[in-house]
């Protein structure tokens, strides 16, 4: 009996994963914290249609790319790093104009390394120049292992290019005097935040703006300031159809539905009210009060692109490794 | 695993100034390494009053999230039951060639990372590895699906069973089987008869010890799943979504309930011993006498 309970709960399983694929469901492969905000986005979309369902995978998005290759059936994609849609490019699972296909480089929302500091801001950090203080204490996960924090070296690089008019060995002291400030380097996001959260080191915490209320809302909103710099770097939030899945599945108008309720008014109000900066006008204007003005720099204008920066910072040996291996 | 009788005479620099050293530090060290955790899980899931733990617990991808682990538990550790026990017979009760090389396969889980064997099984079963298209083609999902968690999960816990069996049954030599067979019982009488009830402790622990590792494997399992929420999430996989995600109550909450499984596998099993602990004096007078029983056709 028990083995006949097994094998009906296998066949299920298998059955829902592989076989009867019917179109009226299908999977988002997404990044690690986005999981309260598409709950929310999901079922706003399945009471405008009906008998949908959107299923939901959360993990690193890198990792997530790489189980899309390996042969994870998800239709579309929603996340943090447009280099990991670039790796589903080059595996032939995304086609390659897959920016153009939706609105801002296929991007519905955004947002921006910004600050989290402690209540009242005693070391009054304002501005990246700050960081390098040498009373300031810098919390940040590594570069080389968060994408995350690739954005607040890239952030910070760029604002150390326009101060110092590009002069690279300024740029590289300036950032090097930044890492010389980080007493400790998590692996990831979550770690950073539980090294200045509960063990209480650092003055600041670098992370995307979006994550900083967050932080602040789940430990304590009295507790921390959101801090959001002069300038900083435009963080996009790359969605795609995965193509190979889609033909195959037959479910491209489905996943097309999907990704453009992410652009709709409705969508674009969830994603505002979880801390992203939204396109859509009437939206943002909403929202106002809770993004203070900062000005945006392109990756594309700065640094030329992301296969560039990849091979000048973040390769073996490029720019990246000679500051960190300096400390 | 037995408890050395009593009337012992002391050893060696066994004062009692020693003694009550080692013990206080033992205690110590277990309360801060192990205790204090267990605490802070259960103290955590609570925080935000039973009702939030209730909520969480409550919630589809959750309950979703215990199923799945227990599923997973009732496949891999009886195969790995069945598996253990065949190894270390084999290993113990006959002589071969290349049966060290077998202790060594056995073992290896032991010393491989999951996370590694994780991406072997990509590289096998993966759309980029050796048999992925072709299954791809048959329409057979492994990766990322069920499947793909029982296997991993199975390879990390392989060599639980057989560890716990094979030094007891190296132990216990090959008389008795030897005098069973002898007698005419059968090689399966020989094992339900006499092997099974001397190695029946160390059989438990091993499946003990296999289930706990299934029901907490990440690693290997993190790589395989394909964090499908409501689908191919375990426990432990939808602990760390919750925690990354900043639900901290919510994820000690479902840790908890993952130590609960955990606990209720142990105190299963001291129920089990002590039950059987009674027995045990008839246990051994007892086998001869079904020894004899075999001997009739």
């Amino acid at each position: 009996m028990r083995l006949f309970i097994l094998g009906a709960a296998f066949a299920t399983l298998l059955s829902s994963s592989a076989f009867a694929q019917a179109p009226d469901k299908i999977l988002n492969s997404s990044y690690d914290i986005a999981r309260e905000l598409f709950a929310k986005v999901n079922e706003a979309y399945v009471s405008a249609n009906p008998g949908k369902t959107i299923d939901q995978s959360h993990a690193g998005s890198s990792k997530q790319a790489r189980a899309i290759l390996e042969g994870l059936d998800a239709d579309v994609v929603t996340y943090n790093q447009v280099t990991d849609v670039n790796a589903l490019v080059k595996g032939g699972a995304v086609s390659e104009d897959w920016q153009s296909e939706f609105a801002n480089n296929a991007s519905p929302y955004y947002s921006l390394p910004a600050f989290l500091v402690r209540e009242g801001n005693p070391k009054n950090i304002k501005d990246w120049g700050d960081l390098v203080r040498d009373d300031v204490k810098v919390v940040f996960p590594n570069p080389k292992t968060s994408g995350n924090a690739r954005y607040t070296y890239l952030a910070a690089t760029a604002y150390a290019k326009e101060k110092f008019n590009n002069d690279p060995e300024q740029v590289k002291e300036f950032v090097g005097k930044l890492f010389d400030n980080v007493p400790v380097f998590d692996t990831g996001g979550r770690a950073a935040t539980t090294t200045f959260v509960e063990r209480q080191i650092g003055d600041v915490l670098i992370t995307f703006e979006a994550e900083t209320r967050g932080i602040a809302k789940e430990f304590g909103e009295d507790k921390y300031d959101v801090v959001v710099p002069a300038m900083s770097i435009l963080a996009e939030f790359p969605v795609a159809i995965v193509d190979r899945v889609v033909d195959k599945r037959g479910s491209r108008e489905f996943a097309k539905s999907y990704l453009d309720f992410l652009y709709s008014e409705e969508g674009q109000r969830i994603i505002a009210e979880h801390g992203n900066r939204v396109n859509n006008e009437a939206v943002a204007a909403e929202f106002e009060s809770q993004f203070p003005e900062v000005r945006l720099v392109r990756v594309e204008d700065v640094f030329g692109g992301w296969d560039k920066i990849q091979e000048e910072h973040f390769a073996s040996g490029a720019l990246l490794d000679e500051i960190y291996g300096q400390r | 695993m037995s408890a050395s009788p009593s009337g012992k005479p002391s050893r060696v620099g066994d004062t009692p100034l020693v003694r009550r050293t080692l013990i206080t530090l033992v205690l110590l060290v277990g309360a801060v390494l192990v205790l204090a955790p267990l605490i802070v899980i259960f103290a955590q899931a609570f925080s935000l009053g039973v009702g939030a733990f209730a909520a969480t617990i409550a919630e589809p991808d959750t309950r979703h999230a215990i199923m799945l682990t227990v599923i997973v538990a009732l496949i891999a550790v009886p195969v790995n039951t069945a598996f253990g026990l065949a190894a270390a017979w084999a290993v113990t009760k006959f002589d071969f060639p290349g049966k060290r090389l077998l202790i060594v396969i056995i073992e290896i889980p032991f010393s491989i990372s999951p996370v590694v064997a994780g991406v072997a099984y990509l590289f096998v079963y993966g759309l980029q590895g050796v048999f992925g298209p072709a299954l791809a083609d048959a329409n057979i999902q492994i990766l990322f699906a069920l499947p793909g968690i029982v296997l991993a999960s199975m390879f990390v816990t392989a060599p639980f069973v057989a560890r716990e069996l094979i030094p007891l049954m190296q132990a216990q030599g090959r008389d008795l089987e030897e005098a069973a067979t002898s007698l005419g019982a059968s090689g399966w009488r020989t094992f339900w008869s006499v092997t099974l009830p001397n190695i029946r402790w160390a059989l438990l622990y091993g499946v003990v010890l296999c289930n706990a590792r299934v029901m907490g494997e990440f690693g290997a399992v993190s790589v395989v799943s394909g964090n499908i929420r409501g689908q191919t999430n375990t426990l432990p996989l939808h602990i760390e979504l919750l925690y990354h995600d900043y639900q901290t109550a919510g994820a000690f909450a479902a840790a908890s309930i993952l130590t609960v499984l955990a606990l209720v596998t142990i105190v299963a099993k001291v129920l089990l011993e002590r039950q059987g602990a009674g027995r045990r004096s008839r246990v051994s007078v007892a086998a001869p006498v079904l020894l004899a029983e075999g001997q009739r056709p």
